[in-house]
C-alpha cells in the first residue's frame, strides 16, 4: 500500500531542504573532483569510525540494546496516534502548548507567529534537523527575524553561507584551516592572531556567542526524544549551546518530527546508551537536557511544542519503508558508507545525506522527486551493521528502486535489456546461445580482466560506472559437462 | 478539519485497519550490575577523568577543605564571593565566603567564577552526573553559566548504569545529565573540551 494510493501527501515542493538541484550522480561527479573535500571527509570519517568501534566494543550487551531499540521504535510506530495524543496531554498538563503542523509551510508559519508574538526580531537556535528540513531560518528571515545558529558546526556553515553536509557535524567537509579563514572573515571583533588549533577556534565561537545567549528572549530547538507518558522532552548535545538556549530565554519553541515520540520514560534507558556511542563515539555526550513543560523559577516560562508531519505519515504508509522513521539521527551510517565518504553530503541534495538520507528523503518527498537517491549505494550493508536501531537500509533501498522502476511510464534501454535477459534466463536454449555470444566479449577485452569502459551509447551509460568482467573461456555448465560427462 | 485531526487521520490511514502491534519489548540488556560499590567509585572516577574532569576524594568531614583546595587549583587565587552555591548545599560543604544563589535573574550568574552543586544520581559506567533542579542541585542556569562547576557526589548516589540511574529520577523535573566539561567534536571530529558550558568540571567524591 503506498501513500499516493491512500491519498497521504508527501513533503511539499518549494519549501525546505529535502530536494537537490541536480541528481546524485551529477552532484557526486562534481564533488569527487574536489580533492580537499575528499581528504577532509576521509580524515574525519576514519577518526569517528575508530572511536565508535572502540566504545561500542566495550558494551557487552550491545546486541540486546540494539534489538530493544528496534523493537521500541516498531512498537511506537504501530500506535503513533495514541502516543502523540498522550504526549500532547502531558505537555499541556505541565504548562506547555502543543501545535500541529501538516507540513513545512504550516510549521514555519506557526513558529514565525509565535516569535512575532513575543515582540523580538532575533532568536537563538539549537542544532535541529527538523528545522533545517523545513527551511525555518529562511522563513524567519523573510519575516524579518534573525535566527542565530549556536552549534559550532552550524555556526561555521551559517557564517560561511554554506550548506550542511552531515547530520551530526554539518561542517565535516571543512578542515581547521578553512574554518579559521571563515571565522577571520566573518566574526566581528575576532582576534586576528586566531590559529587553526581546534581549541582556539572553539574559544572564538564561545566569545562570539556568549553575549547573544545572555540577551536572547526566544530560543528554538529540535528534540531527540519526547516521552509520551510523562511529556518529557530530551535534547542531547555536547557544547552547552543547547543548555544555554533551553535555559536562559523566556520563551522556548521546540520543533519536532512526529516520529520522535517514545512511549515510556524507561525507553530512554535504551536510547541514551545507543545514541552517544553511535554518534560521537563517546560513552555519554557531555550534556543531555530533559524537561517537561514549564518549571516555575527555572528556565523558560513559556514553552511551545510544534509537531511536524511533512511527509512522515506518507513514509508510515509503506510497510517496508516505514522503518526509516526509526532513525535516531546518530549518523553512524554516514561515517561507514563508502559512497558518502567519497561523494560527501552535499551530493545527496537533502539535509539527510548518506545511507539513511537515501531511504528517508525519497520517501518524504515521493520517490519521483529524489529518484536517483535509492541508487546512491553499492548495497554493501555496512550501514545496517552499525545502525543502533537495526534499520535494514539496503532492503529499503532495493524496495525503493523497485518502486521507482514500476513508476516509469517510458521504456528505457536498460528495461529493454533486462527484459531480454529475463527471457534468455528462462530458456536453457536461449541462455546457452547468449553465453556463446557473451564469449565474444573476450575479443574486446584482449586479455584484460575487465571489458573496456568506453562501449558505444547507450551501453556506455552502464559501463561508465561499472566494471564488466571479461567472460571466462569456459562457462560453468561447459566445465561441468566436461568433467562429469554431462 | 484541524491540522491535528488531519495528521491523526493520516496516521490511522497509513497504519490501516488491522495494525500489527508487536509483542512486549524484550529488555534482555543489563539492568543491574554486581560490581561492589567501591569498584563503581573507581569506574566513575576513571570515566570522569577520561572526559578531562578533575576528581578528588575525601571523607564526609573533609568536604569543605577539599573543595577549597580544588577551587584554588582550578581558579587560582580568587575572592571567596566569586563562588556561588545552590541553596540546598549543606553548610558543611560550603567554601568560606561563598554566596548562595538567591534567585536573581539567571544571566547574572555569569558573573561568578565557580558554582557548587550537589547531584541527584551519578552513573559510573558513563561518567554521568545528573542534576535535578532541586535545592541541592540548584536551578539549571547555576550549573551552566560560571566557567567552573564543582559537583559533590556521595557514594550512595552512585549507580552502575543508565537504566539504574534513570529509575531513580523524576521524569517531570528539569534534569541535566553532565558527562565531563562542555566539549565539541565539530572540527575534524576531534574532541576538544570547553565550549559554552563550564570549561572546568571538578567532582568531589565523598566516600
Amino acid at each position: 500500500m503506498t501513500a499516493v494510493f491512500l491519498g497521504i501527501p508527501t513533503a511539499p515542493r518549494g519549501v525546505g531542504h529535502l530536494r537537490g538541484d541536480e541528481s546524485f550522480p551529477d552532484a557526486a561527479r562534481n564533488s569527487l573532483q574536489n580533492g580537499q573535500l575528499r581528504a577532509n571527509l576521509g580524515h574525519a570519517t576514519s577518526t569517528i569510525r575508530g572511536k565508535r568501534a572502540a566504545v561500542v566494543g566495550e558494551v557487552a550487551d550491545w546486541a540486546e540494546l540494539r534489538e530493544a531499540g528496534r523493537a521500541i521504535k516498531a512498537a511506537t510506530m504501530a500506535r503513533l496516534d495514541e502516543h502523540l495524543i498522550a504526549l500532547e496531554e502531558q505537555v499541556t498538563a505541565r504548562g506547555g502548548t502543543v501545535h500541529w503542523a501538516r507540513d513545512a509551510n504550516e510549521a514555519n508559519a506557526i513558529v514565525t507567529r509565535l516569535v512575532q508574538a513575543t515582540g523580538t526580531d532575533e532568536v537563538v537556535k539549537v542544532k535541529s534537523m527538523a528545522t533545517q528540513e523545513i527551511g525555518l531560518n529562511e522563513a524567519l528571515e523573510a519575516a524579518g527575524i534573525a535566527a542565530h545558529e549556536t552549534d559550532l558546526a552550524e555556526l561555521i556553515v551559517q557564517l560561511g553561507e554554506d550548506k550542511p553536509s552531515h547530520i551530526l557535524v554539518p561542517a565535516i567537509h571543512k578542515n581547521r584551516a578553512e574554518i579559521r579563514e571563515i571565522f577571520l572573515r566573518t566574526m566581528p571583533g575576532v582576534d586576528p592572531e586566531l590559529t587553526d588549533e581546534p581549541r582556539h577556534l572553539a574559544m572564538a565561537a564561545r566569545a562570539h556567542l556568549r553575549e547573544r545567549f545572555l540577551r536572547a528572549r526566544v530560543a528554538i530547538s529540535g528534540a531527540n526524544f519526547a516521552v509520551a507518558e510523562t511529556g518529557t522532552l530530551a535534547v542531547v548535545e555536547s557544547e552547552g549551546n543547547g543548555r544555554m538556549c533551553l535555559t536562559l530565554p523566556q520563551t522556548l519553541i521546540t520543533v519536532m518530527g512526529i516520529e520522535k515520540v517514545v512511549p515510556t520514560w524507561r525507553d530512554l534507558e535504551v536510547f541514551l546508551q545507543l545514541l552517544p556511542r553511535s554518534s560521537t563515539g563517546e560513552r555519554m555526550n557531555p550534556y543531555t537536557s530533559l524537561w517537561a513543560g514549564v518549571t516555575p523559577g527555572d528556565g523558560p516560562q513559556e514553552f511551545h511544542l510544534v509537531l511536524v508531519d511533512n511527509g512522515r505519515t506518507a513514509v508510515l504508509a509503506d510497510e517496508v519503508g516505514r522503518e526509516a522513521l526509526h532513525c535516531i539521527r546518530c549518523s553512524a551510517c554516514l561515517n561507514v558508507c563508502p559512497v558518502y565518504e567519497r561523494a560527501g553530503g552535499h551530493a545527496y541534495g537533502s539535509v539527510y545525506p548518506g545511507p539513511i538520507g537515501a531511504v528517508l528523503s525519497p520517501q518524504l518527498t515521493g520517490v519521483q522527486d529524489n529518484a536517483s537517491l535509492p541508487y546512491a549505494s553499492s548495497l554493501c550493508g555496512a550501514c545496517y551493521d552499525v545502525c543502533p536501531v537495526a534499520i535494514d537500509i539496503p532492503s529499503i533501498l532495493v524496495h525503493l528502486r523497485a518502486e521507482h522502476v514500476e513508476a516509469q511510464t517510458r521504456t528505457t534501454p536498460e528495461a529493454v535489456a533486462f527484459r531480454a535477459l529475463s527471457k534468455a534466463m528462462s530458456s536453457p536454449r536461449l541462455w546457452r546461445l547468449a553465453q556463446r555470444a557473451a564469449g565474444l566479449g573476450r575479443f574486446l577485452a584482449r586479455g584484460r580482466p575487465t571489458l573496456p569502459a568506453a562501449l558505444p551509447p547507450p551501453a556506455s551509460k552502464w559501463t561508465r560506472t561499472r566494471d564488466l568482467p571479461t567472460p571466462p573461456a569456459e562457462t560453468f555448465t561447459q566445465a561441468w559437462a566436461r568433467e562429469h560427462g554431462g | 478539519m484541524t491540522a491535528r485531526e488531519d495528521i491523526l487521520g493520516r496516521i490511522r490511514t497509513a497504519l490501516g485497519p488491522d495494525r500489527r502491534v508487536p509483542a512486549e519489548i524484550s529488555r534482555d540488556y543489563r539492568l543491574t550490575d554486581d560490581r561492589s560499590p567501591d569498584d563503581l567509585l573507581d569506574v566513575l572516577t576513571d570515566r570522569l577523568e577520561d572526559y578531562k574532569a578533575t576528581v578528588v576524594r575525601c571523607g564526609p568531614a573533609d568536604v569543605a577543605p577539599t573543595m577549597a583546595r580544588a577551587l584554588r587549583t582550578a581558579l587560582g587565587e580568587h575572592a571567596p564571593a566569586d563562588v556561588v552555591v545552590a541553596p540546598g548545599v549543606p553548610a558543611a560543604w560550603r567554601p568560606d565566603g561563598a554566596v548562595e544563589d538567591d534567585g536573581r535573574p539567571a544571566v547574572d550568574l555569569a558573573a561568578y567564577a565557580a558554582a557548587v552543586a550537589g547531584v541527584s544520581v551519578a552513573i559510573a559506567e558513563t561518567g554521568t552526573l545528573v542534576l535535578d533542579g532541586s535545592a541541592l542541585s540548584g536551578r539549571r542556569a547555576l550549573s551552566l553559566l560560571p566557567d567552573c562547576l564543582v559537583c559533590v557526589v556521595e557514594a550512595h548516589q552512585v549507580v552502575s548504569g543508565v537504566p539504574e540511574g534513570l529509575a531513580r529520577l523524576d521524569p517531570t523535573a528539569p534534569l541535566t545529565m553532565i558527562s565531563g566539561p562542555s566539549a565539541t567534536s565539530d572540527i575534524e571530529l576531534q574532541r576538544v573540551e570547553g565550549v559554552h558550558g563550564p570549561r572546568t568540571l571538578v567532582v568531589v567524591l565523598v566516600a
